[in-house]
């Protein structure tokens, strides 16, 4: 399913309003992942605190948000464009690629609080789709 | 996790050394998809008969196993070699595709019992890549 024209279009768009919010969407959707799917939690294990509004959780956050940001401007060409990103979730963090839709979903539900009435049903499509592409992009070097 | 011309050439190989019972292995992973998956008989409640091994199972099984022999000579370009084929699964026949995930896993399963000793790890990884691959191409044309 990739994305088409109106996709990019859609994402774009919607972007250039939420991303004012960006820490506080990252932030948001980060904790509520480790706090609705506990098992998450195994990748950050190095971290003391892992409770619900955690200050490490919410610094890391913002930087899985950068980074959809950064992808956000690759969107034209997300498997080249994220390929040092791939590399470092396959063999460094070794993130298995099932939490990638765990992560979107919170995503995208954080962005349906905070934009109501912005978050359509068709940026919710374009949304979900550019997500499941970033997905496949950041998988790609695994095998 | 684009295939690479390693997994390109395993799989061409692998497939050529399995080309004379590929209506075996596609009848036989048909029946077994609806085995073991019943909630996949939905899909063929047109048909009377859907116990293990009937006719009409394995007569499709044979037409889907054709179309994947036929997907390896588009393996350059999946997407637009399959695009007919995407949009009778997308707007046709509506089959979730989920169930293709479900679908590859049984044709890998009877390709293991059937070439126990050539369906090494290494062929095994490039074969569920490429019905990965194929899976992405079938579902292009849903959203």
């Amino acid at each position: 399913m990739s994305l088409s024209r109106k996709d990019k279009d859609a994402v774009k768009a919607f972007w250039a309003l939420a991303s004012k919010r960006a820490d506080l969407i990252g932030s948001e959707a980060l904790t509520r992942m480790i706090y609705v799917y506990p098992q998450t939690k195994t990748y950050f294990s190095h971290w003391k605190d892992l409770s619900l509004g955690s200050a490490p959780i919410k610094k890391h956050g913002k930087v899985i948000m950068g980074g959809v940001n950064e992808a956000i401007g690759k969107i034209d060409n997300l498997t080249s464009g994220l390929l040092s990103l791939s590399e470092l979730h396959a063999f460094n963090l070794r993130v298995d690629p099932a939490n990638f839709k765990v992560l979107s979903h919170c995503i995208l539900v954080v962005m349906a609080m905070l934009f109501p009435k912005n978050f359509t049903p068709e940026v919710h499509v374009s949304m979900d789709k550019f997500l499941a592409a970033l997905t496949l992009a950041i998988s790609d070097k695994y095998r | 996790m684009s295939l690479t011309r390693t997994d390109k050439a395993t799989v061409k190989a692998f497939w050529a050394l399995i080309a004379g019972r590929a209506d075996m292995i596609g009848s036989e992973a048909l029946s077994r998809l609806l085995y073991v998956y019943p909630q996949t008989k939905t899909y063929f409640s047109h048909w009377k008969d859907l116990s293990l091994n009937s006719a009409p199972v394995k007569k499709h099984g044979k037409i889907i196993m054709a179309a994947i022999s036929d997907a390896i000579g588009k393996m350059d370009d999946l997407t637009g070699g399959l695009l007919a084929l995407s949009e009778v699964h997308a707007f046709t026949l509506r089959v979730d595709p989920a169930n293709f995930k479900l679908l590859a896993h049984c044709i890998l399963v009877v390709i293991a019992t059937q070439f126990p000793v050539d369906f090494t790890p290494e062929v095994h990884v490039s074969v569920d890549k490429f019905l990965a691959a194929l899976t992405l191409a079938i579902a292009e044309k849903y959203r």
